[in-house]
């Protein structure tokens, strides 16, 4: 039951989060992000994701083509 | 314009994903026995109709703002791993989707499995590579379809989009009796995580409170500016690449579907 179980949540983790788990954080993180700085400051946050995405994407493909130590 | 790129978005992502389900059945089929193939494509297509009844409700019942940020959130996350691998195979750091090579390779793998009947299933295996083929490409599609239709509030056209994709690679396999090769899946794939980054980086960031300049305007910036920002990643590390990339090894159907 325990291996069954493991098995979904490692299907649905694959699902979802893929092969960087890192993205799926740096995602999080700019949505925390422009939450509290759009409630707490009047400065404008629209730019917030984009830059993020702009940030993980090359980051997360690097990752993938360095060659393996 | 959001409908428009709603129906692209949800038919591109379907017809990617049918066109690889097809090869499996295809290859299951011709293998070894097409009535438990066929089976096996019933029984999927009836665990998927279960799996979006009991997500579609549930998805919709989470108000607006909860929504956009938890679909917009996943659509991100979700889009940009197709871009990433996108991005790696046009720039030749990954190999790219080969339909006719995964057919033979699913074919020699059919033919090589013994034979064993299960209740009223004849052959078992061709049973089981249907099902998993048709289960694990019918959930992205179910679940780009429900996330873009839910947000939109236009579920029933998400659903048009992804059944006329269905029955178009249905009928074209059916017309061929082959894997669809000549699809150029790996370019729909590129714009299929364009579109599902754009949005996601779109609806997401409405749900954590942005108000983006030009309201849905700024959807006609972001998809062209993403697909650009792409097309440059993909020069970029198109000069790292190695020499050749491998031919794809023998895999499994859920390797194949997870790529």
């Amino acid at each position: 039951m325990t291996a069954k179980l493991r098995a979904f949540g490692a299907f649905w983790y694959d699902f979802i989060i893929g092969d960087d788990w890192r993205v799926a954080l740096g995602v999080a993180l700019a949505f925390v992000a422009t939450f509290a700085i759009g409630r707490w400051t009047s400065v404008p946050t629209w730019w917030i994701v984009p830059s993020a995405v702009a940030v993980l994407l090359p980051t997360s493909i690097r990752r993938a083509t360095r060659p393996s130590r | 314009m959001s409908d428009t790129a709603l129906f692209a978005a949800v038919f591109l992502a379907c017809i990617v994903e049918a066109v690889e389900a097809l090869t499996i059945v295809l290859a299951a089929g011709t293998a070894r026995d097409w009535r438990s193939a066929l089976a096996g494509v019933l029984a999927g297509l009836v665990t998927l109709a279960v799996i979006i009844a009991a997500l579609g409700p549930a998805i919709s019942s989470i108000p607006m703002g909860g929504l956009r940020l938890f679909v917009g959130g996943v659509l991100l996350v979700f889009g940009l791993q197709w871009l990433r691998k996108a991005i790696l195979r046009a720039s030749g750091h990954k190999a790219l989707h080969d339909e006719a090579q995964i057919y033979q390779t699913e074919l020699a793998m059919a033919e090589r499995a013994t034979t064993v009947r299960r209740g009223s299933v004849a052959d078992w295996y061709a049973f089981t590579l249907s099902f998993k083929g048709v289960v694990l490409e019918g959930l992205e599609v179910a679940f780009i379809a429900l996330t873009f239709g839910s947000n939109q509030h236009n579920i029933p056209l998400a659903a048009i989009a992804a059944a006329s994709a269905v029955v178009l690679v249905t009928a074209l396999g059916l017309a061929l009796k082959a894997p669809l090769a000549g699809v150029p899946e790996n370019s729909m794939k590129f714009v299929v995580g364009i579109m599902l980054t754009s949005f996601g980086i779109f609806w997401g960031a409405e749900g954590a409170g942005v108000v983006w300049p030009g309201s849905d305007a700024a959807l006609l910036v972001l998809i062209p500016a993403t697909g650009l920002y792409a097309l440059a990643l993909v020069s970029l590390f198109r000069r790292h690449a190695p020499v050749r990339v491998a031919p794809v090894p023998a895999r499994t159907v859920e390797e194949v579907s997870a790529s």
